[in-house]
């Protein structure tokens, strides 16, 4: 047999091959072609700060959401934009006194987690609903809420149906797999309620099946409720009951082991609801640069030296406020009166309004 | 005196013809016997119990609008607008490529570039096209022309500049895309978290094809080298681990996971490339198994006569059993890769803005909330295009080379 030994070569040139192959596509990655050198972040690093690692790679990574309306998508020209991408564009103004200077990395809500636990992301905006195992298990620190939502359920306006027990006997859509379902079976049982759940795999299915009767009501929360029901053929004909079957506080989070960025994050989000609080605009606020009022000059880093206290430069709430907006502005901006939406704020109102938005003194 | 030899050549008569008029057509195929009637007519309700809703939505009730003020973002997703002339260029170098090839190599792999050349052709009558994207799409016909006309002047003995053209290609085409670094003048870097749309999606699958069929090709030599079990064993495991899991992990494998092994001052990997390594090494497991079974098609006598005449063994691989092998599981293999063209839709679950993943960011624009139906008919739609000319042009190769055919 001549042909042993050559093909045994032969061979052995092709496991040698392979094994470079396997070996590049492992040991090539850190250099690829096409790739940006993003300096490392890791998780859980003793040494270097979130806040060090942000200003040397000269940009924010905000764990974002690219698929819900009003909060986070891509406008026509393909740059994010939405209430949680808002408040990403605060947190980088205020690190850099420049709001672009922000990377959102979409991530789907299974990843969200991992993705910000990893380090590949330094804070996450992804109308995340802070739950307790969500703050221990998970390791997160959980900010001020910024987006108090609640679950709850559309009818047709023809149907009569006003509460929970109205429903008796009805069918509902809900969405499968997600805490929607699990709050409707919960507040159900709890009452005594006989319903029959109707499940789909995406909110567009739900909508759907709810516009072309196949039940008489569907179920999510309330602001996803809102913003569907401006596209159904006759936003009139449907009405949302009063009821809200859950509590959903969404708001940003961080990871667990680094204090001043968590204090930063949320002294961003705080400054939004001040700023709002002393009729602080993006357009009036050079107007407050001689005011005498201790609180705003303290807000607006003409006296004492806050910002420092997390790192960053005097002027980081007036770059908030100046560049990105008081929080109703956000909020109008992305789900206020001018938007289809039409949110009304609701416990997303100062406390003064009788709303829940409360922010602790700047002193 | 009578000649029994007939001197002048009789009439030539017109082969009888079936007179086949339209009537006839539709009589002798629809209408006759009465069961073809009646299955004409249950089908003729069929589709047109089908065919009305959908038409009378999209003729009247479907929100085209949707689909020109979102195009930029569904062909390149975020690629900037002031750096879009880098893709045009890129694509006048294919045509001139592909031209090039289809010029040198006009009798095997021609008749799958020609029908390339009809991409363009189809994608003008795409009505929201601008008139600038449509002379666009004319000059990359007429650059690949040009490249066909310098490949017929090659001369047949250089025929191995036609690869040398296509590597350049690939060089010039990431050079192209990626740019040099941030700020440069002229070739500012695009950094791959911007790159989307159908851009991604040809991508991925572009380079998923080149990188895992060679890839594969080895895996199969590997599995079938009896004589090196260490080799064969690393092969087997290789494929039948990447054969047992789905796609879908792969990716959050790479995606998500991989970060939390790598030492802690490790780089962050490229979000591409890490997805490009998945599809790679998940294709080139079962591009290894097609290609087994073609090997395992070539009879023991090939071997032996490889043998007889000398050979050795890289050159009966190379001359003898590889040209076989493969032309024998061409269409496996374009099914394989038309399937690998799909599967990078996958990517949008990860968080990458491919076709797919695009479109469901588009979804979520509040201007455009319940156009789903619009916008996936349409991504569909440029689906199948791709898929279509895939297997079509295979077909043409397939003739070309007389596969099936001995």
């Amino acid at each position: 047999m001549m042909r042993g030994p050559r093909l045994y070569i032969a061979g052995l040139v092709a496991a040698m091959v392979i094994g470079m192959i396997i070996a590049a596509c492992a040991g090539a990655a850190p250099t690829p072609v096409g790739s940006e050198e993003v300096a490392a972040p890791a998780p859980q690093q003793e040494t270097k700060s979130t806040l060090d690692i942000v200003r040397e790679r000269d940009k924010l990574i905000c764990v974002g959401n690219a698929n819900l309306p009003g909060f986070g998508f891509l406008d026509e020209q393909g740059n994010f934009s939405g209430f949680d991408v808002d408040f990403c564009r605060a947190v980088a103004a205020a690190i850099f006194g420049d709001p672009d200077k922000v990377e959102i990395r979409p991530t789907t809500a299974k990843e969200r987690f991992t993705v910000l636990q990893s380090g590949e992301g330094d804070v996450l905006f992804r109308n995340t609903t802070w739950t307790m195992s969500r703050d221990t298990d998970l390791g997160l620190n959980f900010g001020p809420t910024t987006f108090y939502d609640g679950q709850g359920i559309m009818v047709r306006k023809d149907s009569g149906i006003q509460t929970l027990e109205d429903l008796n006997g009805a069918s509902i859509c809900v969405q499968t797999g997600t805490t929607t379902e699990l709050n409707l079976a919960d507040q159900m049982a709890a009452r005594g309620i006989p319903y029959e759940p109707v499940v789909f795999e995406t909110a567009d299915e739900v909508t759907t099946a709810y516009e072309e009767g196949r039940c008489d009501a569907w179920t999510t929360d309330k602001s996803g409720l809102v913003s569907r029901q401006t596209v159904l053929k006759n936003p009139a004909d449907h009405v949302i009951l009063d009821v809200t079957l859950s509590k959903e506080p969404l708001g940003p989070a961080v990871r667990h082991g680094d204090d001043q960025w968590f204090d930063l994050v949320n002294w961003v989000v705080y400054a939004t609801f001040l700023a709002e609080e002393h009729g602080i605009t993006s357009e009036n606020v050079d107007t407050f640069m001689d005011s005498k009022d201790p609180n705003i000059r303290k807000l607006l880093g003409l006296e004492g030296e806050f910002c420092a206290k997390v790192g960053l430069e005097n002027d980081c709430f007036y770059n908030v406020i100046k560049m990105v907006g008081n929080y109703e502005e956000i909020y109008n901006r992305n789900l206020g009166p001018d938007t289809i939406f039409n949110l009304p704020r609701g416990l997303n109102s100062l406390y003064t309004d009788g709303g829940l938005l409360y922010a602790p003194p700047i002193r | 005196m009578a000649s029994y030899v007939q001197t002048s050549q009789a009439e030539t008569l017109a082969p009888p013809t079936e007179r086949y008029t339209l009537l006839g057509w539709v009589y002798k195929h629809l209408l006759s016997p009465w069961y073809n009637l009646v299955l004409t007519l249950v089908g003729g309700l069929l589709l047109y119990a089908i065919f009305k809703p959908a038409l009378t939505w999209a003729f009247t009730g479907a929100r085209w609008a949707v689909i020109p003020a979102n195009l930029n973002l569904l062909m390149r997703g975020q690629y900037p607008a002031e750096e879009a002339w880098r893709l045009w260029a890129v694509i006048f170098l294919l045509a001139l490529a592909g031209g090039y090839n289809w010029g040198v190599w006009s009798k095997t792999v021609g008749p799958a570039l020609i029908t390339a050349f009809a991409i363009p052709w189809l994608l003008m009558l795409v009505p929201w096209f601008s008139w600038g994207t449509r002379l666009n799409l004319l000059i990359v016909e007429a650059v690949g022309l040009v490249g066909y006309a310098l490949g017929r002047i090659t001369p047949k003995q250089r025929s191995q500049w036609a690869v040398y053209a296509f590597l350049a290609y690939l060089l010039a085409m990431l050079l192209l895309l990626r740019g040099l670094q941030e700020g440069h003048p002229t070739l500012p870097m695009v950094p791959t978290r911007l790159w989307g749309g159908l851009l991604l999606s040809l991508l991925l699958a572009f380079f998923g094809i080149v990188f895992s069929f060679p890839l594969g090709v080895l895996l199969a030599l590997g599995r079938t080298a009896e004589r090196m079990p260490a080799i064969q064993t690393i092969s087997v495991l290789y494929i039948e681990f990447i054969r047992g899991v789905p796609l879908i992990s792969l990716l959050f494998m790479s995606q998500v996971m991989l970060q939390l092994f790598l030492p802690e001052d490790f780089p962050q990997i490229d979000h591409m490339l890490r997805a490009l390594a998945a599809i790679t090494l998940f294709s080139a497991a079962y591009t290894a198994e097609n290609v087994r079974g073609g090997l395992q098609s070539i009879p023991k006598g090939q071997y032996e006569a490889a043998a007889s005449v000398g050979l050795n063994g890289y050159q009966t691989m190379r001359l003898i059993i590889l040209p076989q092998a493969l032309r024998a599981v061409i269409p496996v293999l374009v099914g394989q890769f038309i399937g690998l063209f799909k599967d990078t839709s996958l990517v949008a679950l990860v968080g990458l803005f491919d076709l797919l993943g695009i479109a469901r960011v588009i979804l979520a624009n509040p201007d455009w909330l319940g156009t789903q139906r619009e916008v996936y008919v349409f991504i569909a739609f440029l689906y199948w295009i791709f898929s279509y000319l895939m297997s079509y042009s295979s077909r043409r190769v397939e003739e070309a080379l007389g596969v099936g055919k001995f």
